[in-house]
């Protein structure tokens, strides 16, 4: 930790954007609070210079210092040879970072939002994922495309959609979803070092979150596992599992259940591709029963993924039929009390559990 | 389709007015627009003199009247409005190929044309040099033609080209034999476009292809055993049989694929050449100078990712050479049905670079040019557009029954056949002998029936190899706090496979 303390003390304009971290210096002990923007930063960071082979590359990462600030001072530190600013091409940008992939060179892509990936999504499927299948492991494509995913706060259908199903789906990727600023910057390590093409889904509204991080987080050489979930919270008698934003919802829901005596365990999946079907079979199989909860569509979403594992491995186990808790089966509304119905909030989270613990109240009979 | 007087079925898009007319106005128009440009790229007088002569005005008109691509671009290329082009004029006294054997060619073939074609042609030819001479004054070596390539390069390139068309050929057979399946695309006829240009390249130089990439594998150096069992789906091609015809991909010889969507290898080659200069400048190996060559067709140049890729390369410029293997057709859409402008090449200095236009079915010419964009790139001046006419004597791919392009326009193009043509090069200027071609004939024969049969005898693929290679990562997941590789879940890639 303090290795990396002295590392940020030398880049001046780091200072200005790292107050988490100066702060640092002067508490010996303390929790230590770091924003998800700020862990992604300092994880982009280190990883650039651990490794000159490491670029990044999108629209607005260099002058702009990130449309979402995520690499701000990055451009300073590393010139513009290895922070490149593009033109808005996605497919030309993504097909061009797979290329330089091929050829050994670790690209980090930036996609402004994920709803742009679209655009390059031929790139990401075609000429990233598949390769090193289809040239039978000659091409491998060290590469990681990343950017802010899911609804952020009343951009309308065209900026909200959730893409971890999509991505999630195609095998030669790996789909990471960081909740918390550990996650962040252990799975943003993992990607950029990981020798496969990763797809790493950020989320707008928690760049902002504060979470504490120990020292050991803060280690230029912490990793996280890719295929590892993390149970957030351990519990007793009902499974909740979700990914990015709806972690932390869960986490609330878990508070308010505990009150009515209901224990959840909560499971921050942080991969998605591939799933850590162990961990969630474990858990099921010790409170028999399961909410899944995500943001996206939900039909073939990540929860009816899971809810098939369970299915298949531990049927005997199950206690009550598993439930989906997913974004409403619409484009996103702009409206804003529309958007709240459209997005899984705390309480829909609550009454499911509910529902699953007691079934005194069918969904089906209330419908 | 839209080739004027050609196809009745499609008179609908046949212009109503002389076609000949509109062309020589076009013509001209574009020779006065590539002189009015002004490219920042420097040329040196070898390459514009020697600039390979257009055929086009030795096409009769009536046929390819549309194909407007007589002018030679290459004006736009320099920043003194050269010339270049005459056939008729300098002819005699070029020392490239197909002098005499144009105008031979012209007047055999001008029975197939209509008869108005000759009067016309000679308008057109000199609507040609009225334009040209009123512009430049051209050098021309009046003492003997010196050769373009020397003995020992005219066989290789002889002998890459007949490897190409006789690897292809064999690829027939043996799909209609069954023991080849699914999509096959064949290059009979572009032999001169890839012999022209990767007989250039170092082994460190790359080249992205499209589905039609068998003899881009074979000129960049892959073993035609390795091909040809790529293509039976055995275990021993050069992708295990994991990828199969619009697949090829080589590590060793730099050859980056073989993609099926049209236009997607065009940013994998700009990626390509990204990492050249990204290792010349960020990874300070100074001295790599590693040209990418990205090979694709016309269709593929309304596509947006060309467009993408053109902007980034001149806007980077990378060391990159954009070959348009223009062979008119994109399946059955035909390139004037589809395309505002027809003139590919123009599109290179709308963003910066220039564009040539080049006979693809001459390999000597092509070879010229090569040897310009790709030394333009290995001395970092940037990007290139070449768009070669050519043409491909088969169908799109062998599902295609070829019924939607004249006869006429086949037979054209045919008698242009590249391998004829470097033949009769190779002889008329004493290079080589009748023998020495026939004993390269021969070798090949016996190398591609060679590579048949080590494909036949190889072993398919284990079932094991289901699972393999899906990840570089040997078991598919990330790495562990300890900084090794977490090996987990092994049921992980299987799906309901029993392998």
């Amino acid at each position: 930790m303090l290795g990396v303390v002295r590392k940020k003390m030398l880049g001046q304009s780091l200072l200005k954007i790292r107050p988490a971290v100066s702060m640092l210096r002067s508490y010996s002990s303390a929790a230590k609070q770091m924003t998800v923007r700020d862990a992604l930063n300092s994880a982009l960071d280190e990883e650039m210079s651990a490794d000159q082979k490491v670029f990044l590359m999108g629209e607005e990462v260099g002058e702009y210092q990130g449309a979402y600030k995520i690499s701000k001072g990055l451009l300073e530190k590393y010139g513009p040879e290895r922070v490149l600013d593009t033109p808005i091409t996605e497919a030309g940008f993504a097909g061009i970072a797979v290329g330089a992939a091929y050829h050994g060179l670790k690209p980090v892509v930036e996609f402004m939002t994920f709803n742009f990936s679209m655009q390059a999504i031929d790139h990401i499927i075609n000429s990233a994922a598949k390769s090193n299948y289809m040239s039978a492991g000659q091409m491998s494509v060290p590469i990681v495309f990343r950017g802010p995913n899911g609804a952020a706060a009343g951009v309308g259908a065209q900026h909200s959609q959730c893409y971890a199903a999509w991505y999630a789906s195609c095998p030669g990727l790996k789909v990471l979803t960081p909740y918390s600023s550990e996650d962040a910057r252990g799975l943003l390590k993992a990607a950029i070092r990981d020798p496969d093409p990763v797809v790493f889904l950020e989320n707008e509204l928690l760049y902002g979150e504060s979470f504490s991080v120990s020292d050991e987080v803060l280690d230029s050489s912490f990793c996280l596992p890719i295929g590892k979930a993390k149970i957030e919270r351990v519990g007793r008698d009902v499974t909740i599992t979700a990914f990015s934003k709806m972690v932390g919802h869960a986490l609330k829901a878990a508070e308010i259940l505990e009150k009515d005596g209901i224990d959840a365990e909560v499971i921050n999946l942080r991969s998605i591709r591939p799933l850590d079907r162990s961990t969630i079979n474990a858990s099921v199989r010790k409170t028999n029963r399961l909410i899944t909860v995500e943001e996206g569509f939900p039909q073939h979403g990540v929860g009816a993924e899971i809810c098939a594992s369970v299915v298949e491995e531990s049927f005997a186990y199950l206690d009550a039929p598993v439930e989906r808790i997913a974004g409403a089966d619409v484009p996103m509304p702009y409206a804003a009390n529309l958007e709240r119905l459209a997005v899984p909030q705390v309480e829909d989270i609550v009454r499911a559990v509910k529902r699953a613990c007691y079934r005194s109240v069918p969904l089906a009979a209330a419908a | 389709m839209g080739r004027m007087g050609f196809s009745p079925k499609h008179a609908c898009l046949t212009d109503e007015k002389d076609p000949n007319r509109q062309k020589i106005t076009n013509l001209t128009s574009c020779l006065l627009v590539s002189c009015q440009l002004n490219l920042h790229c420097e040329v040196r007088p070898p390459f514009s003199s020697k600039f390979p002569l257009p055929f086009f005005p030795s096409l009769p008109i009536g046929t390819k009247a549309t194909k407007m691509s007589t002018a030679f671009s290459a004006a736009n290329f320099s920043t003194q409005s050269f010339p270049l082009n005459h056939t008729s004029t300098t002819s005699h006294d070029s020392p490239l190929v197909f002098a005499k054997p144009t105008s031979q060619f012209l007047r055999s073939t001008r029975k197939l044309r209509l008869s108005s074609s000759s009067k016309l042609n000679l308008n057109r030819r000199s609507g040609t040099v009225v334009a040209v001479s009123d512009v430049v004054k051209q050098k021309k070596s009046k003492s003997t033609p010196t050769l373009l390539i020397t003995k020992e390069e005219g066989l290789e390139l002889y002998e890459d080209m007949v490897l190409g068309r006789a690897f292809e050929d064999m690829c027939a057979q043996m799909y209609y034999r069954g023991k080849m399946f699914g999509f096959v695309h064949l290059y009979n006829g572009q032999e001169a476009v890839s012999t022209g240009f990767i007989k250039l390249l170092k082994q460190q130089d790359s080249v992205v292809s499209t589905y039609r990439d068998h003899v881009h594998a074979l000129s960049k150096g892959v073993p035609a055993r390795a091909v040809m069992s790529e293509l039976f789906g055995k275990t021993t091609g050069c992708c295990r049989g994991q990828g199969g015809s619009m697949h090829m991909f080589s590590r060793e010889h730099n050859l980056l694929g073989g993609f099926a969507f049209i236009g997607e290898g065009i940013p994998v080659a700009t990626g390509a050449a990204f990492t050249s200069k990204y290792k010349r400048e960020v990874l300070k190996e100074a001295d790599c100078d590693h040209v990418t060559l990205a090979f694709f067709g016309d269709g593929t140049c309304n596509n947006g990712q060309f467009f993408e890729c053109l902007n980034m390369a001149a806007l980077w410029k990378l060391p990159i050479v954009f070959v348009v293997e223009n062979n008119l057709w994109a399946i059955g859409m035909s390139h004037l049905r589809s395309t505002s402008d027809p003139q590919i090449y123009k599109k290179g200095p709308a963003f910066g670079m220039p564009g040539i236009h080049v006979d693809g079915m001459d390999v000597l010419k092509v070879r010229e040019v090569a040897k310009e964009a790709i030394g333009r790139a290995r001395r970092g001046e940037g990007p290139t557009l070449v768009e070669c006419e050519t043409y491909r004597f088969r169908g799109h791919s062998l599902a295609d029954p070829d019924e939607l392009r004249d006869p006429a326009e086949k037979a054209h193009y045919a008698a242009r056949d590249p391998i004829t043509a470097l033949k009769k090069y190779l002889t008329e200027n004493n290079l080589a002998s009748d023998a020495e071609l026939k004993a390269i004939d021969k070798k090949i024969d016996e190398v591609v029936e060679d590579a048949v049969e080590f494909a036949d005898e190889s072993p398919v693929p284990p079932r094991s190899q289901l699972l393999e290679n899906v990840f570089a990562d040997p078991k598919g997941f990330g790495i562990g706090p300890d900084g090794r590789y977490r090996c987990e879940d092994p049921k992980f890639t299987e799906g309901t496979a029993h392998v």
